[in-house]
């Protein structure tokens, strides 16, 4: 076995203090100032989750007040929505990967990735600052006419800070299509990019076409509170559920820009610890534009019980039923590609089985919700809080971890605690379904979300979501713990320590500044699995 | 700088993330398409918003419609389409590397957009001086006051979200005309002006749909 060896040269020693990272353009760099910021966020999400529990455990609103508790679950809503789930993929994970994935020295606008950084932390300013002057209560959905008249927290603050972070949002996407499309090493075509490029860009299409409708939506919202425009206040003939359908026009999308690049890295890890080619490559790839489509079509069902007509909410329904069918092609075809691989049991494919088991779950029970009678029975319950969960946390987040977990060799270039690293994941899947799946029942049950008091029958199954929630807490601290360390004291990773495929893999970890010695030829196809592979030193 | 890149001759306006100035100009001109895509979803949420109400109070929108001045507001379009020509001749001149020529375009472009502005600055203070502007002070017949509010909301917000876009073009025919004018822009090197020229283009054909829904409504028929 070779002695591995730091590359005497790369991103992260190319320069020091604190001018090199904030005024960086190298997309490495800037996906770790994302990484940063949007760990920080979700520990302050975190905290308002925590509060919302602790409130749960007993049945009498004894912890926090009810105005108080409208304000926990709408912070704690916003800043794990709009601050951490839209961005943390694509802004840490793609950003570090898109250009190394398609063999080029960087995105292909730079400053202007830099720039999304800047304008994703001025939006986050914005709305910290209404948490921190005494909240925000209209929940993450910004509902008129509550929002524009009734709430007296700080709505605007809170919107602009939504809104400017949004353009971040849109130049991220703007700059990964130019990057696929324009950007792509010599013999790389488009059915020859990894998976996680696919998924990223059909997730680039929502965001460029989605985010403007909320933009132009949440300054509505912020003009109509300041002037008294009255879009959305029937008192001077405009209409509440115009803005119901602007806003989910854009909101529903929005979940899968948190779930589609989950789905690429899904993909990415499945076929690196089955040793085989992703089962109907272009079905999987094609997924995820059908999913990226037909998001677009679907927006209705969040509003079957606010006065919609009853033909719009039959079609409303019938296109949601037909999400389904991507996203089953891509569980089936992960479940195919696993059926005689040869799986090894790392820490990545821990979270990747775990993602496909809780999406499948979370999928199903949108089935649920897009049944227009079911959905008037749960509407507005723990179901939906049980369904959207399965899918952010059980979907979104596995798979950032499980990425996060199996691209940390090459963003750092060290490897961290392996059993540590098995025992978290355990932690974090049996936390979050003693979490959550106890709030299916309550939903259906009956109990009502957004509240901060409930029926003492329906204790028991709070205090398990509550046990529940402390354990997956203590699940997402051990990684922050042994990842740090592993940046000191980890055993150095080599260029490719999963004896993985892809041309992340070919260059050094950490990769120099330019990603690549000389410019990639690309011959082969993504997942050539079987053939022997070039700098495997596990 | 890597090795090879020293062997050939090497344009200063050349990024080091791409292989050819070629390359360069498609990313940024896809760049450009991909974000007026973006500025077409912007505008169609409130086009959205615009189409429903005025379905919902047609007559209400056109007596609103009926107090634009119609004069001036063709003067603005008239003004606007002459931009969009020095522009493309702008970007023209620049394809043939006549600088003095490019300077001369986009500083017309830029003076047809100032007096655009200006006119549209007339066209407020009117509107503010009859107490059209949406809000305590709003005054209009008693059968239409409501909702000739919500055209006025819609016509200020379009209006002045349009206008915005505007002084951004401005600012961005600036930076355009100080490359032209020290030199950076070269008949090898005219994107800049071309992709600048996009986004001009882009903010005229705006104002031709606000146009004839802001102004023009109700004014056909008896």
């Amino acid at each position: 076995m070779p002695t591995v060896i730091l590359p005497p040269r790369h991103y992260l020693n190319d320069g020091y203090g604190i001018a090199s990272w904030l005024l960086t353009r190298d997309h490495k760099r800037i996906a770790l100032l994302y990484l940063a910021a949007v760990t920080f966020f979700f520990f302050i999400g975190g905290a308002f989750a925590v509060l919302i529990r602790l409130e749960l455990a007993t049945p009498v609103g004894d912890l926090v007040t009810d105005a108080t508790y409208n304000k926990l679950f709408t912070m704690h809503g916003v800043m794990m929505v709009f601050f951490f789930l839209i961005p943390v993929i694509p802004s840490v994970l793609g950003n570090f990967l898109v250009p190394i994935m398609v063999g080029a020295k960087d995105l292909a606008f730079p400053k202007l990735n830099l720039a999304s950084w800047y304008i994703y932390m001025v939006g986050a300013a914005f709305t910290t600052y209404s948490i921190v002057t005494g909240g925000l209560d209209t929940g993450w959905t910004f509902y008129t006419p509550f929002s524009t008249v009734s709430s007296t927290s700080n709505v605007i603050s809170a919107a602009l800070g939504i809104f400017v972070t949004g353009f971040s949002s849109i130049l991220t996407g703007l700059n990964f299509i130019v990057t696929i499309h324009r950007m792509r090493a010599p013999g790389m075509t488009w059915f020859r990019m990894p998976l996680f490029l696919w998924s990223t860009y059909a997730t680039s299409l929502i965001m460029v076409l989605g985010t403007p409708v909320l933009a132009i939506t949440i300054l509505l919202v912020a003009s109509e509170r300041m002037f008294h425009f009255g879009f959305f206040d029937p008192a001077l003939g405009g209409d509440p559920v115009l803005f119901q359908h602007l806003f989910w026009f854009y909101s529903h999308p929005a979940v899968y820009i948190m779930v589609l690049p989950a789905m690429g890295v899904i993909s990415e890890l499945v076929a690196a610890f089955c040793r085989k080619k992703v089962f109907g490559y272009g079905f999987v790839a094609f997924a995820s534009l059908g999913i990226a489509v037909l998001g677009f079509l679907v927006w209705g069902h969040h509003m079957f019980v606010a006065g919609q007509s009853v033909y719009a909410a039959l079609i409303f329904s019938i296109l949601s039923f037909l999400v389904a069918i991507p996203s089953a092609v891509k569980v089936f075809n992960w479940t195919a590609t696993m059926y005689k691989g040869s799986i090894s049991w790392q820490t990545p494919m821990l979270y990747a089985i775990g993602f496909i088991g809780l999406f499948t779950i979370g999928g199903l029970t949108g089935l649920f919700l897009a049944a227009v009678g079911l959905d008037v029975h749960v509407t507005d319950t723990y179901f939906i809080v049980a369904h959207f969960h399965y899918i952010m946390v059980g979907g979104t987040i596995m798979g950032y971890l499980g990425g996060l977990h199996y691209w940390w060799p090459k963003i750092s270039g060290r490897l961290y605690n392996e059993p540590l690293a098995k025992f978290s994941a355990l932690v974090i899947f049996v936390g979050f379904n003693l979490t959550f799946f106890p709030q299916f029942i309550l939903g259906y049950l009956g109990m009502p979300r957004r509240y901060h008091a409930y029926p003492p029958e329906f204790q028991v199954l709070n205090v398990l979501s509550s046990a529940g929630a402390s354990i997956l807490g203590v699940g997402y601290l051990i990684p922050m713990v042994y990842l740090m360390w592993s940046l000191r004291y980890g055993r150095l990773a080599g260029s490719n320590p999963w004896g993985a495929v892809g041309l992340e893999w070919t260059t050094t970890s950490p990769p120099p500044t330019e990603n690549f010695a000389e410019t990639p030829e690309v011959t082969w196809d993504a997942y050539e699995y079987g053939a022997p592979v070039e700098g495997h030193v596990a | 700088m890597l090795p090879e890149a020293a062997h050939h001759p090497h344009n200063p306006a050349l990024a080091h993330q791409f292989d050819s100035l070629e390359q360069q100009t498609e990313a940024a001109t896809l760049g450009m398409w991909v974000f007026l895509v973006t500025e077409v979803l912007f505008f169609g949420g409130l086009f959205a918003t615009y189409a429903i109400y005025r379905a919902w109070y047609p007559t209400a929108f056109a007596a609103a419609s009926h107090e634009l001045d119609v004069t001036l507001g063709t003067i603005n379009t008239v003004v606007l389409i002459t931009s969009s020509l020095t522009m493309a001749l702008a970007v023209h001149a620049a394809q043939l590397a006549q600088r003095k020529l490019v300077l001369l375009f986009l500083a017309g472009t830029m003076i047809l957009g100032a007096v655009f502005l200006g006119i549209k600055g007339v066209e407020y203070y009117h509107k503010f001086v009859e107490h059209h502007v949406p809000g305590p002070g709003f005054q209009f017949e008693r059968e239409y006051f409501r909702h000739a509010q919500l055209f006025f909301s819609l016509y200020f917000l379009m209006t002045g979200l349009h206008a915005l876009h505007m002084v951004i073009g401005i600012g961005i025919m600036l930076v355009m005309f100080w490359w032209a004018w020290r030199g950076t822009i070269t008949a090898e090197y005219y994107s800049p002006i071309e992709i600048s020229g996009l986004y001009w283009h882009f903010v005229d054909i705006v104002w031709i749909f606000l146009f004839p829904l802001l102004y023009l409504i109700g004014r056909h028929g008896p």
